[in-house]
């Protein structure tokens, strides 16, 4: 029988478990996540650093762990929280078991939770900070909780971005050049945009834009990434340096970026959204696509200015999902087109960047 | 797409094997949805016991026979502009697009709404759809479609064995099969050919022990599509997913794997044009250290398509139930032009239908199949369905979802401990090779013992994964067995989805003792909710299902309620008139103000929709089941509801005793009153005080007890077991040999358990429902057999009015009947049963009691409708306080209609090989149509045409009779031979035609002897139908008459085993205008 671990929120609510994956303490913002698939890509997702992961599902680990479904070089997840950990998993591809793959890391987890009654939790009160401990009373640890910073007063893109640019795996014919401002990125949109034919160079978020530049790139992307976009004035002034030069696609954190560049603010959402199920609509077309998610905050489109605008909402709550703009070569999304996890519907926002790219070319 | 003004809907006809329950559900959903859109509704079905056939479902309903001819007449009266095919199962679809090829559709104006046909045709025709798959780059097996044997054989030839048949366009896959040899491949190729309404067989490559994964789809107008859900087939590639344990969501598949899936099904429901919800099928890649497959070649694929259905089907309801998702009634949204995201979603109030559902559980789905009732069919699964119904059950673990499923079977006392006796000196690993629906069963006593699961699963190619868990629960049983019973275990155990009686039997307590032992750990389960979306948002959803973690979600409902209790899966004798039931009481609690609380675990059910009632538990409906919901409803010191019996046939009203044993308040009919009309000894001592008569007969325990009795009474004698004996429940004996054979085996089985002998009578049957206040019983009407008694009344044909009974007949079963239920003190339904014998010269005829079910019965929709009186919003009513007076309505006979309404037994016999088909005191009939016109023959016709034993206008028959039988068959010959149709005879019953000068053609009746035999002349489609009646007793005989009419039934083609049946289809030809009356169901009843 494994030890004992508890849970325990910023509010003083106590959830109690088993410890799994690597003991110790833990502690980070506690977000909760409804895709059903795709633990081992989440666990590796830069952009949920600093944050305790919640799967909403029941069952995971059920597959195992294996070299594929990696989308950065380590977990990025403070903890993982699950009502089951599957002992003995079962998978032609898989390599180990999740508990393993966690201890071998260093990540706490906590199993055996009830986890539909902490995502209502979350769901009611909003995202909180939140620590696993296996060895305090609950006091003991929400006093330790509170001498924490809070996740949205932390930059942590400069915890997770490349400290050096590097090129990938590059494709036997290059047709462009793409640079990835690597703001927390997934491996899969660099796989992506190689299968599309691009060279693809990383650089890292500190990157001058004149640097950039420098490179000729023929497209920039801005990746996806963790934490409070408000606190990346740095950014937002690189990406301000890049608008007009060249075509721009921009991902979660990076339409987060772009989208204050042109004047829009940013706010944090009550629980985010995250999942595999996220209905879109395309203001410009009217259909709806399914999206995966991963963001705890929105951008405000009040003030959106110089040509900005916005493309897509979201279905349920109509936030901003993705801008578009008047004459510029330059989009935004608030999903992950690239999925991995979840749905492959949108990879075609892959192709459109990539056919600006190309008229820009011509031009 | 404009929205239509008027639309035609299909429904699925009867009860069948591979179409039950799940189209009345979407049928009703779908009726609702158009109504609210605007649209009004014309619904067609033959099956009386479908909600969809109810007054306020759809705006107009006909219950005729689902014909080309039928559906016609009904598009010229009603003038719609669209017909929506896809809800009715492949009834409804194969309807019509026979419609559409006749001409119907096109010169009526009339618009197929939902799918284009040409899209049916591209998802049904195995060609067509070959060639789209490869068009859009999607992989498919390799394969040949053919339409001889000689072709057969040279693919055969070419590609290799094994290979899977698959006839087109047939239900359930009926006549397929996986062929291993060149004799197999044979065999069942012809058997497929003929089962093809189109002549027509694919052959492909075997993907046996692959994995089975399925994906639910929907798409609009605008080509928005989503996947509700996708389920995974733990029984691997080779049995049918209708015949397979099923799981929800996947849980072996990798991101990467599952979105592939999901990708290719959105290809292909746009590539096919679907309007509407479809079912895709996959075969998946196994782990190749437990399934040796290989590339097939260099373009070998990780996956295949399987199959598509372009229409709502049996998963689909699954995935609806399984999701919270409404599948059909979105389906019908987008057949009135809406687009998804113009749809609502109800569950959330916040979303809409333009989104995927989220899971926070797992469902796991187990087949409810008929080898209870039919132990001497084949039991091996292939590719042929062969379940009647099914049970889901939800939980946050798998081992918690599979044994709140298995306990919901009802399969007799089969608890997951139940081992085969035969299992003891056999190999394990032989049992599980067996592809039965024992499997489970043999793996987990494979398990038991120390069988490796990776070798169960190289021997049954189901992943290990399900396995690993199957041990978790064998572990907990060793753990129950060894270890004290302390509450730590228990909480474990109870996690692990154990039943209090399983923890009983392992750890040798009462499951009473058990029960007060979590009750004094404070271990109850709780209650989470069903939302659509993993407690995303909030929602209203009264959608529940029990699990062993923290938080309740389920607070008790406040304000007077009650609990309705559903009757589980479909099964033979428990069908879909129950469910009918259960809904209907809680829409009548509801409307009385009184709160209602279903439970049930059939997913394929109206009743399990969540919004028939207030507050829905999806869960086994078993005692403990039962008290979990009642106590969770009594909860912060309110007071449990009462519950309610009478509806969910017997599994039900068997929950009364145990209910009040646990002082549980049950509303109508005491505990006590249910227990005199069960019990054989109090029953006989009630009737015999009321002096109403009954057959004679005893309980014995004896061969000499038995001979005695049987010679006081007299034979033949209808003798039964007090228990389940294989195969021989129930039997007619004919005379001392018979019986004393019966009984040495019986009492060889049942040890000194009583046999029940009663004078059999072969009289005329009758049956009543009645609507009991207490004091005043009201009939609605009377109903009479077609078949004389000895034929099981749900096999029987019944017809209302009665046609031959006299008016002192009639009164004397209604005083009965009154007398008996004011004895029982009866508050609700009750259901009689007589035989009437005609008296000895002269003297007046005598009814006889038989048997009285104190709660509502299989014919309780037919009544009701053909009546026009309410009976299940009497019957509740009545539970509730009110008297019939109060109500409008009085005791006594309810003056009979002017209409003629004859409801027929349907049987599923061509999938249940090895069955013997012959009509007899056991049941066999899966469901159930209606005939209804203003006089007998037109009811009749419609009746016969509707149940497919309508004989042709002109052919041969074979005539096959038990001596005993010969006088009585020769004025039906008669009458055939007259009627200008050829014979055929075996040899006792030619020799007898030849007598009276008609002509006939003498065939063997045995197989060994030579040709033509029996079943040349069937199987060669030289007779259009079959007189047969059983010789009864010696074995030998029974087998030659068994040929016969498994031949017959294979073949389709209608066999009558009962002479009285037999000779109202002959009437019924010389009726010979054929002429019948075509409209809505309201108006034969009159203003």
């Amino acid at each position: 029988m494994a030890d004992k671990a508890l849970l325990v929120l910023e509010d003083g609510s106590v959830y109690a478990g088993q410890a799994f994956g690597a003991p110790g303490r833990t502690y980070g913002e506690v977000i909760f996540d409804t895709a059903m698939a795709g633990y081992q890509e989440m666990l590796t997702d830069p952009s949920c650093t600093g944050q305790i992961l919640v799967l909403t599902y029941p069952l995971i680990g059920n597959y195992g762990i294996n070299d594929i479904d990696i989308e950065s070089k380590r977990i990025q997840v403070r903890g993982l929280v699950v009502r089951e950990d599957c002992d003995l998993p079962s998978h032609w591809q898989s390599k180990g078991a999740l508990h393993d793959y966690l201890a071998s890391q260093g990540i706490a987890g906590i199993a055996g939770v009830d986890t539909r009654a902490l995502t209502r939790r979350l769901r009611s009160a909003g995202v909180m900070m939140g620590t696993i401990t296996a060895d305090e009373t609950p006091e003991e640890a929400l006093a330790r909780l509170r001498g924490q910073p809070n996740y949205g007063t932390v930059d942590f893109v400069r915890q997770v971005s490349t400290e050096e640019p590097y090129d990938w795996d590059e494709p036997d014919v290059a047709r462009r050049h793409i640079v990835v401002v690597d703001i927390g990125l997934k491996y899969n949109i660099l796989r992506l945009l190689r299968a599309r034919g691009c060279r693809v160079t990383v650089v890292p978020c500190t990157a001058p834009a004149k640097d950039m530049l420098a490179l000729k790139p023929d497209g920039i992307v801005l990746s996806p990434g963790p934490g409070n976009p408000g606190l990346l004035d740095y950014l937002v002034r690189t990406v301000s340096g890049l608008i007009g030069k060249v075509p721009i696609f921009g991902i979660c954190l990076g339409h987060h970026l772009l989208g204050q560049a042109f004047g829009a603010g940013t706010f944090k959402l009550k629980f985010g959204h995250r999942g595999a199920n996220h209905p879109v609509k395309d203001l410009l077309t009217g259909r709806v696509h399914i999206t995966a998610q991963n963001h705890g905050y929105a951008l405000d489109p009040d003030g959106l200015r110089d040509g900005a605008e916005v493309s897509q909402v979201h279905l349920n709550d109509g936030t901003v999902e993705g801008l578009w703009h008047r004459s510029l070569p330059i989009i935004t999304i608030q999903y992950h087109s690239e999925a991995s996890p979840g749905p492959k519907d949108n990879a075609y926002i892959f192709d459109r960047f990539l056919e600006m790219v190309e008229a820009a070319k011509g031009k | 797409m404009t929205k239509p003004n008027k639309v035609l809907i299909i429904g699925s006809g009867p009860i069948i094997i591979g179409q039950a329950a799940e189209f009345d559900y979407s049928g009703s959903q779908a009726c609702r949805s158009l109504r609210e859109e605007g649209v009004t509704t014309v619904l067609v079905n033959s099956n009386p016991a479908t909600i969809m056939t109810d007054e306020g479902i759809a705006d107009i309903v006909y219950i005729e026979p689902l014909t080309v001819e039928v559906l016609a007449r009904i598009i010229e009266r009603e003038h719609p502009d669209g017909l929506l095919p896809t809800l009715g199962g492949q009834t409804g679809l194969n309807l019509a697009v026979a419609a559409a090829d006749a001409g119907v559709l096109g010169q009526n104006g009339v618009r197929l709404l939902g799918t284009p046909v040409e899209s049916i045709r591209r998802a049904e025709d195995r060609q067509l759809f070959k060639d789209m798959l490869e068009e859009i780059g999607e992989p498919v097996p390799e394969s040949e479609t053919l339409t001889s044997l000689e072709d057969a054989r040279r693919v055969a030839r070419e590609m290799g064995l094994p290979l899977v048949v698959r006839p087109a366009y047939t239900l359930g896959g009926t006549g397929g099969g996986v062929a291993h040899t060149m004799a197999d491949l044979e065999h069942i190729v012809s058997g497929g050919l003929r089962a093809s309404p189109i002549h027509q067989v694919l052959l492909e490559r075997c993907l046996l022990g692959w994995k089975e994964i399925e994906y639910e789809v929907m798409r609009d107008a605008a080509d928005n599509c989503i996947t509700v859900c996708n389920m995974e087939n733990i029984d691997a590639m080779g049995v049918h997913t209708g015949d397979s344990i099923v799981v929800a969501p996947s849980q072996t598949l990798t991101d990467k794997e599952y979105q592939m899936l999901r990708t290719a099904s959105l290809k292909i429901i746009r590539a096919l044009g679907v309007e509407g919800g479809c079912n895709i099928q996959f075969a998946l890649a196994p782990r190749p250290d437990v399934v040796d497959w290989q590339w097939q070649d260099a373009s070998g694929s990780p996956y295949y398509v399987i199959e598509v259905n372009p229409r709502v089907s049996r998963s689909s309801a699954l995935a609806s139930k399984a999701t919270g998702y409404p599948i059909a009634r979105v389906a019908a949204k987008i057949a009135a032009g809406k687009r998804l995201d113009e749809i609502p979603n109800r569950v959330t109030g916040k979303t809409t239908a333009a989104f995927e559902p989220a899971l926070d559980y797992l469902v796991v789905k187990i087949p409810r199949w008929p080898f209870d009732k039919f132990p001497l069919g084949e039991r091996k699964l292939g590719t042929q369905m062969k379940a009647t119904g099914e049970v889901m059950a939800v939980d946050r673990s798998f081992e918690g979802a599979l044994q709140k499923a298995v306990r919901s079977l009802e399969v007799g006392a089969r608890s997951l401990l139940w081992e085969d006796p035969r299992w003891r000196d056999e190999d394990p690993l032989q049992w599980v090779r067996e592809t039965t629906d024992q499997r489970l069963w043999a793996v987990m006593a494979a398990l038991r013992r120390d069988i490796p699961p990776q070798e169960v699963a190289q021997a049954t190619a189901i992943d290990p994964w399900f396995l690993l868990k199957l041990n978790n629960i064998v572990s907990m049983e060793r753990r129950l067995l060894a270890e004290p019973l302390k509450p730590d275990l228990l909480r474990q155990a109870k996690r692990l989805g154990f039943p209090d009686e399983n923890i009983a039997t392992l750890a040798d307590r009462l499951p009473e003792q058990v029960r007060e032992l979590r009750q004094q750990a404070n271990i109850r389960p709780v209650y989470k909710m069903v939302d659509t979306c993993a407690a995303e948002f909030e929602a209203q959803t009264p959608y529940f299902y029990s699990t062993y973690e923290e938080e309740n979600e389920a607070e008790p409902l406040a304000g007077e309620k009650a609990l309705v209790i559903g009757s589980g899966p479909i099964r033979i004798g428990q069908g879909i008139e129950f469910d009918y039931c259960s809904v209907h009481a809680a829409w009548v609690l509801q409307a009385a103000g009184v709160k209602a609380i279903m439970a049930n675990s059939n997913p394929e059910t109206v009743s399990t929709d969540f919004d028939t009632s207030d507050r829905l538990y999806f869960e086994p409906l078993d005692a403990e089941g039962v008290r979990d919901i009642l106590e969770n409803e009594g909860l912060n010191g309110g007071e449990s509801p009462t519950s309610i019996v009478q509806f969910g046939g017997q599994t039900a009203i068997n929950l009364a005793d145990p209910l009040a044993r646990a002082a549980m308040p049950i509303l109508g009919s005491s505990a006590e009153a249910i227990d005199i009309a069960e019990d054989r000894g109090r029953f006989e001592d009630l009737v015999s005080r009321l002096g109403i008569p009954q057959p004679p007969g005893a309980a014995i325990s004896t061969v000499e007890d038995a001979l005695v009795t049987a010679k006081a009474i007299g034979y033949p004698v209808l003798v039964r077991p007090s228990y389940v004996l294989g195969g021989r429940a129930m039997e007619i004996v004919q005379g001392a040999g018979e019986l004393s054979r019966y009984m040495r085996e019986a009492v060889q089985v049942g040890g000194d358990k009583p046999i029940l002998i009663d004078k059999y009578m072969e009289g005329r049957e009758v049956e009543v429902d009645a609507i009991c206040d207490g004091e005043h019983s009201l009939i609605p009407g009377i109903m009479e057999h077609i078949e004389r008694a000895g034929v099981h009344s749900g096999d029987s044909m019944a017809v209302y009015p009665p046609v031959s009974l006299s008016e002192g007949e009639i009164q004397a079963i209604v005083d009965y009947t009154q007398r008996i239920a004011r004895a029982l003190r009866v508050r609700g339904l009750m259901n009689v049963q007589y035989v009437i014998m005609p008296g000895d010269s002269g003297s007046s005829s005598t009814v006889y009691v038989l048997e009285v079910n104190p709660r509502a019965s299989r014919t309780v929709p037919f009544i009701s409708k053909v009546t026009g009186v309410p009976m299940v919003r009497l019957a509740i009513n009545v539970m509730l306080g009110k008297s019939l007076f109060e109500m409008g309505y009085w005791g006594g006979l309810w003056p009979a209609q002017k209409l003629v309404a004859i409801k027929a037994p349907v049987f599923s016999m061509s999938k249940l090989i090895g069955v013997d088909t012959y009509l007899g005191p056991e049941m066999k009939s899966t469901g159930e149509v209606m005939g209804v016109d203003y006089n007998f023959e037109a009811a009749l016709a419609k009746a016969l045409s509707a149940s497919d034993l309508m004989l042709p206008r002109e052919g041969a028959i074979l005539v096959s009779v038990a001596d005993r039988n010969k006088p009585e068959a020769l004025p039906i010959i008669r009458q055939l031979a007259s009627h200008g149709y050829r014979l055929y005879a075996t040899e006792g019953t030619a020799s007898m035609i030849q007598a009276v000068d008609l002509s006939v053609e003498m065939v063997a009746r045995r197989l060994e002897e030579g040709h033509p035999n029996v079943e040349d002349v069937i199987r060669d489609g030289l007779v259009q139908g079959v007189i047969n009646t059983p010789g009864g007793g010696e074995a030998s005989v029974m087998r030659d008459g068994f040929q016969i009419r498994r031949a017959a039934a294979e073949k389709r083609i209608p066999c009558f085993t009962s002479l009285d049946t037999a000779r109202s289809a002959v009437d019924s030809l010389l009726h010979s205008d054929r002429s019948f009356t075509i409209q809505p169901l309201r108006e034969y009843l009159g203003p």
